[in-house]
């Protein structure tokens, strides 16, 4: 059983999102994080120092682990925010500002 | 609504803030519920997104049935106007006036838009977040703490992979491990450095919430049925992996709290969901001045704060689960009440709450010495390891700067590394710097309780100056 399953959930419509170029489904309601999550991905970030891979760490805004641009904004924390329809996510190199 | 009814902000809309608003609401205060989430509950009561439309969303709670009694007294005072509910709020600050309380927050995710909300009285109801330990590895994507994988759960019906390890100590590893279990996860094992039998010693200070301990076993048998393999007295001691996850390591732990060679063993994974306890959230009480005892927020009988105006509930005042919150918050919103129309309020209309509040802080206090890190855990943390996850300030330089630059305190540790500097400000990193560098924890200090852009700052000097 998968969690959506568990919870019975119905949601609306999929819709498309894409990560770097490459589209992905999400579904309404979902933050950024969720999206990526449902489709398998678990880094979308790499730091500023070593260029390590990074995603959701704390889960509720806390950490600031899961940082990604959506829609040329950098810095976004992905796990509070909503995925929208048509957003353009591209993972985050550094601060995001500096490409 | 009387226009004169003395106004009372509540921050968080967790069990406590909920327990809070109902208790003043009814009570002829006119409230104003400020939550960052987009729907009320906090991390305990977390429900999927409307969107997903679940239809049976209590399957990954329990205590649903007070939730649905709070949700509904909450609809209800909201319908009549009572209280006012400010979802999608990020508090960064309390100001203190002399006519009362500005709270500043900023608006949505992407907090950015500013707004305020002035009130006569003030409660904080903030909440805690997770406590994680540093181990070699914990960085690696697929790592991510015992109460972010519930989140993630509960909020988004999602989970990071199809084998879990949950691991580190407390009695939240339980509802976590049969939560990912209950989704479809295979949890190759659910790691605990403490004994819980040692809980049994001390029955004696457990006995009075035996609902508490029922609980527990409740957990226990379901992880039982789902032949999860609990390892007591265990720990994890390296997370593999090079891009993201792939195994864990765990080893026995002697009764010193040390790793006993040669009992590592490798368990494949995809994720590992981790935590040593929970903190809670004083930045707001800091700021405005309250005295903090350890890292709680001290409250006297009535949760009022050593600030006049300002009351606290909840796990920002100690870590002790719902039903304490729900009882801390329902005295401190009679006492706001009683206190802002003006009258010295009666313990004995809260006698029951207060009775359930010493219980279940005894019963907590029990857990807490029995559900504590392993005490040599800093001795598994190598010089490599990161400790910092946001400057990525490694445990060499961390012991650098204390033995070699002969740092004494946290604060100077943190100005020769840059260890709690970055985006987190040392809410993650705090107790594993300390630890490691084998100084007291020291309380953070901020300013502000999030990130605020300089231009939100420059208007909020602007309005004042035009209100003036």
């Amino acid at each position: 059983m998968n969690p959506l399953e568990l919870a019975e959930a119905e949601p609306g419509p999929a819709f498309t999102v894409t990560l770097d170029g490459r589209e992905i489904d999400a579904l309404p309601g979902q933050t950024v994080a969720a999206a990526l999550w449902a489709a398998g991905v678990t880094s979308w970030r790499t730091t500023r120092g070593e260029g390590r891979p990074r995603g959701v760490f704390c889960g509720i805004g806390v950490c600031f682990d899961c940082l990604v641009t959506v829609n040329d904004r950098p810095g976004q924390r992905a796990c509070l925010v909503p995925v929208r329809p048509g957003d353009a996510i591209r993972t985050q190199e550094g601060t995001g500002h500096e490409r | 609504m009387n226009a004169e009814e003395p106004r009372l902000a509540v921050i968080g809309a967790g069990p406590a803030g909920l327990a809070a608003a109902l208790a003043a609401a009814g009570r002829g205060v006119r409230v104003t519920l400020v939550d960052s989430a987009e729907a009320p509950g906090g991390q305990f009561y977390r429900q999927p997104s409307a969107g997903l439309g679940a239809r049976r969303p209590e399957a990954l709670h329990h205590q649903w049935r007070t939730w649905r009694r709070l949700r509904e007294g909450l609809d209800q005072y909201i319908a009549a106007g009572r209280v006012g509910h400010r979802a999608d709020h990020h508090v960064w600050c309390v100001e203190r006036e002399p006519e009362g309380f500005t709270v500043h927050a900023l608006l949505g995710p992407e907090q950015e838009k500013p707004a305020v909300v002035h009130a006569d009285a003030v409660l904080l109801a903030t909440g805690g977040y997770e406590k994680v330990l540093p181990f070699p590895g914990w960085t690696l994507p697929g790592v991510v703490t015992a109460g972010g994988a519930q989140a993630m759960l509960k909020g988004g019906l999602v989970v990071s992979g199809r084998t879990a390890v949950v691991a580190g100590t407390g009695p939240l590893l339980l509802p976590v491990a049969t939560g990912l279990a209950g989704a479809g996860v295979t949890v190759a094992a659910l790691v605990e450095s403490a004994d819980p039998k040692a809980l049994v010693r001390r029955a004696g200070a457990l006995a009075g919430r035996a609902d508490k301990l029922a609980e527990g076993a409740g957990y226990a048998r379901e992880l039982l049925r789902r032949r999860v393999r609990t390892l007591v007295r265990h720990t994890v001691v390296e997370a593999h992996g090079t891009d993201r996850l792939t195994a864990v390591t765990v080893a026995a732990l002697d009764a010193e709290g040390r790793v006993r060679p040669g009992t590592e063993r490798r368990t494949p994974c995809d994720t590992l969901a981790v935590g040593h306890g929970m903190l809670p959230h004083t930045d707001l009480a800091e700021a405005l001045g309250c005295r903090i005892i350890g890292p709680n927020v001290h409250v006297d009988e009535e949760q009022r704060t050593d600030v006049p105006g300002v009351w606290a509930a909840g796990e920002t005042t100690g870590i002790g689960g719902a039903a304490l919150a729900l009882a801390e918050g329902h005295i401190a919103g009679r006492s706001a009440a009683a206190r802002l129309r003006g009258r010295d309020p009666d313990p004995r209309e809260w006698a029951a709450a207060a009775k359930s509040r010493a219980a279940l802080r005894g019963f907590f206090a029990t857990l807490d010495s029995v559900y504590a890190p392993p005490a040599h855990w800093t001795e598994q943390v190598t010089d490599a390891t990161v400790v910092c996850r946001c400057e990525e300030v490694t445990a060499g330089a961390v012991r650098e700067a204390v033995g070699e630059l002969g740092a004494g305190d946290v604060r100077t540790v943190k100005l020769l590394t840059r260890a709690g500097m970055g985006w987190c400000q040392g809410r993650v990193c705090g107790p594993a710097v300390a630890g490691i560098a084998g100084c007291p924890e020291s309380v953070g200090r901020r300013p502000f309780a999030r990130p605020v852009p300089l231009g939100v700052l420059a208007d909020q000097n602007g309005d004042q100056a035009e209100a003036r």
